[in-house]
């Protein structure tokens, strides 16, 4: 077992783990923050995206040793305090960009990142960026929508 | 004026999903000492087990238990078609590569499936039947080949002027719902048993722990909060999961999950079924049909599962949208050595529309037309035209179309998405561009409604209004993004005039409403919905009765209207009403049921009306090939689709835009493959490739047909999680159009997946002249 200390949501987390514990694991079962998902256990559906250090990350693809000393921001924390849906959040749900819900919290966390390195991409610069998240309900024509909507309104 | 039906109100979990706070059953926060399965597989895909060494699996670190076949307190059997051939763990022989031959039961996920892996495990492996080829050769038909005839096919294509015959080849599909399965079983203290499950089905897995514990049904409770995507894949294929944690919670009492890994699930659950149709069809100048023959062949996997009716469904959808006088259709359902095929989106419906639109397709080359000249001449008649006295005509198996709308709806769509001059258009740049090619096709959608097992057509519902004028709804159907609670919610909402946010949504739980139907079949808010409005009419039938009496005035001028509950000119609230009700020992609960009527079939005979009503739509989409590379591009595509008159219009567009995408991914990049072992290649997203956002059409134009359903459905609306699925053969004609233009021929005979490989060969063997049949 290996000490591990970083700060989730603003929250500083010491835990003992075992060295090959994946941060999704670290997260979901050590933590109970449940919102992020493991769709498909590879590293390619983007159901448990997270960001480390404002980057962001696979959490099924790190382990939870890699993110010793961490800053990691979780679909949990993006909401304010008090329970107010971020920008972000509040496009998903305004312009219907989800369907099952399984994928949101990826996508979120996903757009999130993109919109903090472009605040204004165009249509063509979110579905290239998106090709890291898979959806299968929404055929991710309000998905789209919903970022450029988060974009104009973050503007 | 509505309050709450036809409005476009976001999902009812949509601010619990986009929060992360929207749990699934892997989220469900379990007791301490829960126990967590796997699954060993099979390593051969055919073969009779010679040794199963499970000591080793034993020995392993974090194992508390070790279930074979031999271990199961009674032998299981999963089928849903209760065919005895599907047991929860192999008995004797093996019938695909990656069937369960043991259960691991451990402190850990990661214990259990580390520990899964660990079997001595012998078989004396034999040939497997992997391809329909090989089924055809081997005879493994799971039933006598079906055979419906509506008039006399032979003689009429005999007698036709023009004929053509070919063949066309459709993949399966994988759903990848985007939560794989999984499920929670927590013993209860007196024997029952309380199960969490990712299920379209809570009453079937209720039923098959039930057996497999051999309990009455009563002793087991199955909820379903939500599951992360459905698509068919979780009608039967989830039973395995929720049966083996109830015998490990029986077997050591204490909780015990398990959910698939996505490799395992892509490797033990069943997909879509793959089809060749063969076809013969003889026409007229016009390219009128006047008799058409086909011969479906599935391919089942290696147990019957739900194969006997999807492969019914691709039978009655032969005709689309399409009227054959005379039309034979032959199938045979084929078992083989690999994962069992199930529902998918469509149930069969997607397959049989593939014949006759190749079919239309071959016709119209063959005569030099423009297809969709060729499809309006062979559309069903028109509802008007039948409302005006001209006889309805009749499906091949002799149910008459009395709601067709198909004329209308695909003239306005040709128009308003300007399909003659694009064609015109794309002929032109065609000729002028040396690699490139693009292709335009417009394809209808004529989809039945109803379950064709006619017993399935049933819901109930329980609903409660409380004291203080909340009210909280039961029902029997599976939420899985499709909408559903809120769409019921609205209907409740409705019935008491109330805004829909009064209503509760909650957990489908096996306990409050018994008896349930999967959801499945598109049936989800036309059953339920229905059932939910006969509980909310019963209840406010006695809040009526009770106020007319207490205010001495006819129940006439008891109006529910704007959020109030209107007694002549005295106005209360919902809750005023009801608690003075309460107060005088009115029940403010009630069950609510519905059955769809009209509907009647004997499948033997091909013979019924199956379907209470037809949904229709229709889509044009325009793609650019490269021939070279055989990459595809989805340039525009434009939908009309019926919806009747939209419970709520945000949740039904969602579900055109989804079903469509799905559908492309269905014909274009999703391919299953499997070696010559049996083993399944494409195992992960990593080897299999749905849809991802650049992959969507460029232009996506979606409208809703204007109209309402001539039957009697919850608010006149229409099923929609199915049909749109089938709009996407618009892309797949396209894509056909493009290569034959490529190739400079007028008719290429592609099959599906129209991958880039796929793409590539078909324009080079038609180049050389070796085109299909």
């Amino acid at each position: 077992m290996v000490e591990i200390s970083m700060t989730v949501n603003g929250k500083p987390v010491t835990a003992q783990v075992e060295p090959r514990t994946l941060l999704v694991t670290f997260l979901r079962e050590h933590l109970g923050l449940t919102g992020t998902h493991v769709g498909c256990d590879t590293s390619q559906c983007g159901a448990c995206n997270v960001h480390v250090n404002g980057m962001l990350a696979k959490s099924c693809t790190m382990l939870a040793v890699e993110a010793d000393g961490a800053e990691i921001v979780t679909i949990e924390g993006m909401a304010a305090p008090d329970g107010t849906l971020g920008v972000i959040q509040q496009a998903f749900q305004d312009h219907h960009g989800l369907q099952c819900g399984f994928c949101t919290p990826g996508m979120v966390m996903s757009a999130a990142a993109l919109l903090r390195e472009n605040p204004d991409p165009s249509e063509e610069e979110i579905r290239a960026f998106l090709e890291g998240n898979l959806c299968r309900c929404t055929g991710y024509h309000n998905i789209v929508k919903a970022v450029r909507a988060a974009a104009e309104a973050m503007g | 004026m509505t309050v709450a039906v036809h409005k476009p109100h976001p999902h009812d979990s949509a601010p619990l999903h986009v929060s992360g706070k929207a749990r699934y059953t892997d989220d469900i926060p379990a007791p301490a000492g829960t126990l967590h399965l796997a699954f060993g597989l099979s390593p051969a895909a055919r073969g009779r087990i010679r040794r199963l060494d499970l000591a080793p699996v034993r020995a392993a670190e974090g194992v508390v238990a070790v279930l074979g076949a031999d271990d199961l307190p009674r032998p299981v059997d999963l089928s849903p078609a209760h065919a005895g051939d599907e047991p929860l763990l192999a008995t004797g022989t093996v019938h695909y590569l990656g069937q369960p031959l043991f259960l691991v039961v451990a402190t850990s996920h990661l214990a259990a499936r580390r520990a899964a892996r660990l079997a001595g495990i012998d078989i004396a492996g034999e040939k497997p039947v992997l391809t329909i080829d090989d089924a055809i050769a081997a005879g493994t038909d799971l039933e006598p080949p079906l055979e419906w005839r509506k008039g006399d096919a032979e003689a009429a294509i005999a007698a036709a002027p023009h004929r053509v015959r070919g063949r066309i080849e459709v993949g399966g599909q994988e759903h990848f719902y985007l939560e794989g399965h999984a499920a929670l079983a927590l013993p209860l203290e007196d024997g029952g048993m309380e199960i969490h499950a990712s299920t379209q089905h809570p009453t079937e897995i209720q039923h098959k722990v039930a057996e497999a514990l051999g309990l009455p049904m009563s002793w087991v409770r199955v909820s379903v909060r939500r599951m992360g995507g459905g698509f068919g894949g979780k009608e039967s294929q989830g039973s395995a999961l929720a049966v083996a944690c109830a015998i490990a919670a029986w077997k050591t009492g204490r909780p015990c999950r398990m959910r698939y890994d996505r490799d395992d699930d892509m490797i033990i659950t069943g997909k879509r079924h793959e089809i060749r149709i063969d076809y013969e069809a003889g026409f007229d100048a016009d390219g009128r049909l006047l008799g058409v023959r086909f011969a479906h062949f599935l391919r089942c996997g290696w147990s019957t599962d739900l194969s006997l009716p999807v492969a019914d469904r691709a039978m009655l959808h032969a005709d689309n949208a399409y009227h054959l006088p005379h039309v034979t259709i032959r199938s045979r359902r084929l078992r083989t050595n690999t994962q069992s095929n199930t529902a998918f989106r469509g149930f069969g419906g997607p397959q049989g529309m593939m014949g006759i639109e190749r079919v239309i397709q071959h016709v119209a080359a063959t005569l030099g037309k423009d297809p969709l000249e060729v499809r309006r001449v062979n559309l069903y008649r028109p509802m008007a035209a039948v409302a005006a006295g001209e006889a309805a005509q009749t499906t091949p198996y002799g149910q008459p179309v009395e709601d067709s709308i198909i004329d209308a709806l695909v003239d306005r769509l040709a128009r308003e998405a300007r399909y003659a001059e694009r064609r015109a258009a794309i002929a032109r740049w065609n000729a002028g561009s040396p690699v490139i090619k693009r292709g335009i096709a417009l394809t209808p959608v004529k989809f039945g409604i109803s379950f064709t097992l006619t017993h399935l057509n049933q819901a109930g519902a329980l609903v409660h209004l409380y004291q203080d004028g909340s009210i909280r709804i039961n029902h029997g159907g599976t939420e899985m993004g499709q909408g559903l609670n809120m769409k019921v919610a609205q209907v409740a909402a409705e019935a008491f005039s109330v805004p829909v946010e009064a209503v509760r949504i909650t957990t489908t739980d096996t306990a409050r409403v018994p008896n349930t139907s999967a959801t499945a079949a598109s049936s989800g808010s036309d059953l339920n919905g229905m059932a939910v409005k006969a509980a909310c009419e019963t209840i406010r039938a006695r809040l009526t009765r009770f106020l007319a009496e207490r205010h001495q005035c006819p129940e006439e001028v008891v109006r529910f209207s704007e959020g109030r509950v209107h007694v002549g000119t005295n106005v209360l609230t919902l809750a005023e009403a009801a608690r003075a009700a309460h107060e005088a020992r009115i029940s403010l609960s009630s069950t609510g049921f519905y059955a769809t009527p009209k509907i009647h079939w004997d499948r033997t005979r091909g013979q019924g009306r199956p379907f209470f009503y037809f949904a229709y739509g229709a889509a044009v989409s325009e793609v650019a090939i490269d021939p070279l590379t055989g990459e595809t591009r989805i340039l525009r595509v434009d939908v009309l689709h019926d919806v009747g008159r939209s419970l709520n219009p945000a949740i039904d567009i969602g579900q055109i835009e989804g079903g469509f995408v799905q559908g492309a991914g269905w014909l274009t990049m999703e391919e299953l493959a499997w070696d010559e072992r049996g083993r399944l290649l494409t195992h992960a997203p990593s080897t299999y490739k749905i849809p991802v956002a650049s992959d969507r059409p460029r232009i996506f134009n979606v409208a809703l047909w204007d109209g309402e359903n001539r039957e009697p459905t919850i608010y006149r609306s229409k099923a929609v999680g199915e049909p749109p699925f089938m709009l996407a053969i618009s892309v797949h004609q396209a894509i056909a159009e493009a290569v034959a233009a490529a190739a400079g021929v007028p008719f290429v005979a592609l099959d599906a997946p129209a991958t880039p490989e796929r793409i590539a060969l078909a324009v080079r063997n038609a180049r050389a002249g070796e085109n299909a049949p």
